[in-house]
């Protein structure tokens, strides 16, 4: 059990939490996390936004009942924390790009920290969320609201680009990555998926990954995979 | 001293607590949490002859106090169980089951007896790693065979004898909530020459995304599991057990030791736990203690006092 230092609403629906404790994780790992009993079933796995000495902060997005319930933690509420879990991002040297959409920003502060010096491009539908917070990291930050944030990137300037948002985002990264390995330039895109689950660690296949070697789990083959590994069906 | 064993045509089990098949792999990754071998047992994932993908589309949905899956048996097939997992299973301490489907009457003849041929090789070679098979004919989730073989009693018991025939380790059928007569089918079960029955599994459901006026998942319906099916579970593993004199082995919605108790109560010698492996990542031995304090504190010294006394 641990205890809940802060909750604060960053934007409509979007939230940080911060929980006290002696956590560890590596770039976009992810925890089970619940703050109720038996209902709803399933705990919800939140990637690791960042850790340090005081504890482990997450950004959520109340999109159902369990975030919804999350919403509403107080300081000094109890939360139950499972992890970490998964396999992140790898670490990488030579020139990086973060690729942020909307609540896939969440991961790459982490990677931010561990990467200091990468070009970092967050795009939100809406309304910009924790952006300050990326801009003393970034090489360069680049920022859109109501755009296609991977319209500003340029695949063939970079060695590494780590990419998490919604699903058609990813599935456009995957392509560039293709294209710019036709333009002579074959930059490492990784992807970060975001899958339902239920047990977080591999036993139930419910988020399995159709990727070319066949099938994997993206809780504990992923969440983050190769982008010329994914097969993407829709 | 607690006595929690219990042992079913001779494989002994240390304590009622089985962890059901589909909700926990093949122990490995909850091995990694705590000692799996503190288990009774474990019903391995679902296989099939051939290695299965599974269901595209949503595979799991929350429901009141339940679940529904749809995961359709993705599953290395047997070939790839025996030579990746069960070098692993050799190393446990606990009731070793395999849970073996089928999409028709020769897979599940083919599967039983690859799974036999490592039995006896094992056996001369003085190893175990498999104690029972666990026969499914109840999963909702596939669209040839499975549930099919567990609706009608003669369908059933076409595979319950095929499968008699084609090994000599114990064999429990697993039965559908969903068959037309579960006692009937339990009573076939045992003239058949099953060793168990195990009940029940999911129950067919649906449930509809009406702001795109489909149902949620690709196959339409999917399997509900969890609290919300107890009632049922216990209601049919109480009827069942009154019918028949080979063990039953009980399971559905199991989430406390009393809910255990419950079902030992109603006739099962042993019990299986799914979902809640789920809810509570280390369920298996939060059990394990919950049992042993619980039948502690109401002065039960063995289960054999109160199985089926209800």
């Amino acid at each position: 059990m641990a205890t809940v230092i802060t909750n604060e609403r960053l934007a409509d629906g979007v939230y940080h939490l911060r929980v006290e404790g002696n956590y560890g994780g590596e770039m976009g790992q992810f925890y089970m996390l619940r703050a109720w009993g038996a209902y709803p079933l399933l705990s919800r796995p939140l990637s690791i936004h960042q850790v340090n000495d005081d504890g482990v902060e997450f950004l959520y997005h109340v999109v159902g009942e369990g975030t919804e319930i999350f919403a509403g933690l107080t300081p000094g509420d109890n939360i139950d924390l499972e992890g970490p879990f998964g396999n992140g991002f790898p670490e990488v040297e030579g020139k990086v790009a973060l690729v942020g959409g909307g609540i896939g920003i969440a991961p790459l502060y982490y990677c931010a920290q561990k990467l200091p010096g990468s070009d970092i491009y967050l795009g939100f539908s809406r309304e910009a969320f924790r952006t300050e917070a990326f801009r003393p990291l970034a090489a360069e930050l680049t920022v859109n609201v109501g755009g296609l944030i991977l319209d500003s990137v340029d695949f063939t300037s970079y060695d590494h680009i780590f990419v998490c948002g919604p699903h058609p985002m990813l599935k456009a990264a995957q392509l560039k990555g293709f294209a710019a390995e036709t333009a002579g330039k074959k930059p490492g895109v990784y992807l970060s998926l975001e899958n339902r689950m239920a047990c977080g660690i591999g036993a139930c296949l419910v988020c399995s990954v159709s990727c070319r070697d066949g099938q994997r789990k993206a809780c504990a083959d992923g969440p983050v995979f190769l982008a010329e590994e994914v097969l993407f069906h829709d | 001293m607690i006595n929690l064993t219990a042992n079913i045509a001779g494989v002994h089990f240390k304590n009622p607590i089985v962890m059901a098949s589909g909700t926990f792999g093949f122990g490995r990754e909850y091995g990694k949490l705590y000692d799996v071998s503190m288990l009774g047992g474990i019903s391995g994932k679902g296989l099939t002859l051939n290695a299965k993908a599974g269901n595209p589309g949503v595979r799991v949905y929350e429901t009141a106090s339940g679940m529904l899956n749809s995961v359709g048996l993705e599953n290395p097939g047997v070939e790839g169980f025996l030579a990746k997992e069960l070098p692993y299973w050799e190393t446990l301490d606990t009731a070793r089951i395999v849970n073996l489907g089928g999409n028709t009457l020769h897979d599940y003849v083919l599967g039983a007896e690859l799974i036999q041929r490592d039995a006896e090789a094992r056996s001369l070679a003085g190893t175990t790693a498999v104690d029972m098979i666990e026969l499914n004919i109840s999963c909702p989730n596939v669209k040839e065979g499975g549930i099919a073989f567990g609706v009608k009693t003669p369908a059933a018991q076409e595979v319950v004898r095929a499968v008699r025939a084609a090994t000599k380790l114990p064999l429990a059928v697993k039965l559908s909530p969903n068959a037309e007569d579960i006692a009937e089918m339990a009573e076939m079960c045992q003239e058949e020459g099953a060793d168990a029955v195990s009940l029940i599994n999911t129950i067919s459901g649906m449930k509809i995304d009406v702001r795109r006026r489909r149902s949620v998942f690709n196959n339409l319906y999917a399997g509900l599991s969890g609290p919300a099916i107890k009632p049922v579970a216990l209601r049919m593993v109480h009827q069942v057990a009154k019918r028949v004199s080979i063990p039953v082995i009980g399971m559905g919605g199991i989430t406390s030791a009393t809910d255990i108790i419950e079902f030992i109560m109603a006739g099962a010698t042993v019990i299986q736990v799914g979902t809640y492996n789920f809810m509570n990542l280390r369920a298996g031995s939060t059990l394990v203690e919950e049992l042993q304090q619980f039948m502690l504190a109401e002065n039960i010294s063995s289960l054999d006092e109160i199985r089926g006394i209800v």
